[in-house]
């Protein structure tokens, strides 16, 4: 999706405002908001794609205007509505009517530890397929346009860079944010010129690193 | 405005956190992190321990979300969905154990231990979890190192992948359409809104964090700390050195 997310080298947002004394969260709802988004995905009801895509896939004014964690909010409802675990209405009124699908549960608070020191590995095994490209290897991105979740940024589409790592097999952020937790493809790490990428206002010996999966790519 | 005495009583709110008062003042004199807006903001004086002193008094969108997520949380704790419990047990988590500590032992080490370091270049991954620091937002990782030739600094343009698990939560800065949409194009113009001039003759490479690999960078080791051991190198290592936004200075 061309959508507000995807800003890297975009004008117009202003400085940068580093704050060495800033509060791990600004204000109480925050912190909630993080826990509860943390403890709904621990459900195991959606992707990490599928979170992604519900905060992102909005109109562009929305996602501008909103703070980080007001889209994390935003992205959560929507989330529970889309897979049927709240209704309209019980956000609505904020009460509890419908009883959760069957096999739906809670993170319990006994398999919080664990289940944030285990995380969630995204690689998979490949089988028989072996990496398209290998170190080194000059390619393109492609100019891909789709209208669903995708994670190649619009400022290296069409550009040419070469295989800086090849990082493993996994899942492929596409499909993954329509659920499917298995579909994946070689990811690799792949380096351009800032000057390819930005022209003339780049340094001349600047480097943008970005990994990218192998349907992401054409060989040069 | 700013901390300017109290505000009217019917605009005090109940607050929950715990962070410094320093920092809320600090924290007040920049942007509304709510609605982004570069405005002055008024501190609570009677509160300690407040950290959210906003004073919205041309919007109220705090309180609206502030109720927002009170209400979710309930219904989905009404629901079955939640456990309060583990709200608990995550916050305390990532308050109180998974910090930039985490990272600053895992770049000592490398300072100090080759093996390590080389270790770390082959597979940072299998180093960093065997320092027991694994798990979300960790789950794959890559450690890029600083030299005089080469300067290397961390971003997600997408959206706000950061390394949790050796670096904690990202600072908002981080999360931010400017550094977002910057780093890539001008990392040099925003190092210096770090206060980061770099020589003319280091080159600056940029990761953009576009999948589930993570990157940690690891600094410099700073110059006159000859013989310094892991846990004395540890407290000067700082979490936006291991994003690649500052430079450790040398030590006399």
């Amino acid at each position: 999706m061309n959508g507000p997310q995807d800003i890297g080298g975009r004008h117009g947002f202003g400085p940068v405002r580093p704050d060495p004394d800033e509060p791990l969260f600004h204000a109480p709802w925050e912190r909630r908001a993080m826990a509860l988004t943390v403890a709904a995905g621990g459900t195991g009801q959606w992707t990490i794609d599928e979170s992604r895509f519900a905060r992102e896939d909005r109109d562009p004014a929305e996602y501008y205007a909103l703070s980080y964690y007001q889209l994390w909010i935003r992205g959560l409802e929507r989330l529970l509505r889309d897979k049927g675990l709240v209704t309209a209405a019980e956000l609505a009124e904020g009460r509890a009517r419908d009883p959760l699908p069957e096999g739906v549960a809670a993170l319990p608070a006994d398999r919080v530890r664990s289940a944030l020191m285990r995380g969630t590995p995204y690689d998979r095994d490949p089988g028989d397929s072996t990496p398209a490209f290998a170190f080194g290897q000059r390619v393109r991105a492609r100019n891909l346009q789709p209208r669903g979740h995708v994670r190649l940024p619009g400022y290296v589409r069409g550009a040419a860079g070469r295989i800086t790592a090849v990082h493993g097999y996994h899942v492929f952020p596409d499909t993954s944010a329509q659920g499917d937790r298995e579909t994946a493809h070689w990811l690799y790490n792949v380096t351009f010129a800032a000057r390819d990428l930005f022209g003339a206002r780049a340094g001349a010996r600047d480097e943008v690193s970005v990994d990218l999966w192998e349907p992401y790519l054409d060989a040069l | 405005m700013v901390g300017a005495g109290a505000p009217p009583a019917g605009r005090r709110r109940p607050v929950l956190h715990r962070a410094s008062r320093a920092g809320a003042q600090r924290h007040a004199r920049g942007r509304c992190v709510h609605c982004q807006a570069a405005r002055p903001v008024i501190l609570f004086p009677e509160r300690e321990d407040q950290a959210m002193p906003h004073d919205h008094d041309d919007h109220s969108h705090l309180d609206e979300e502030t109720a927002r997520v009170m209400a979710l949380e309930k219904l989905l704790i009404d629901k079955g969905l939640v456990d309060p419990a583990a709200l608990d047990r995550i916050l305390e988590t990532y308050e109180t154990e998974i910090g930039p500590r985490n990272g600053a032992q895992v770049v000592a080490r490398a300072w100090t231990d080759p093996a390590f370091a080389q270790a770390l270049r082959d597979d940072a991954t299998a180093a960093i979890h065997g320092m027991g620091f694994g798990g979300r937002q960790g789950e794959h990782l890559t450690a890029v190192f600083n030299a005089p030739e080469t300067h290397n600094m961390v971003v997600c343009t997408l959206c706000s992948c950061y390394p949790w698990s050796v670096l904690g939560l990202p600072p908002v800065w981080y999360k931010s359409t400017p550094y977002r949409s910057r780093a890539v194009s001008e990392p040099r113009a925003v190092l210096e809104e770090f206060g980061v001039t770099l020589p003319g003759t280091t080159a600056i490479r940029v990761w953009d964090s576009t999948a589930e690999m993570r990157y940690l960078v690891i600094p410099m080791r700073p110059a006159g700390t000859d013989g310094w051991s892991a846990e004395a190198l540890a407290p000067l290592v700082t979490r936006d050195a291991m994003i690649g936004t500052a430079l450790i200075g040398a030590q006399r």
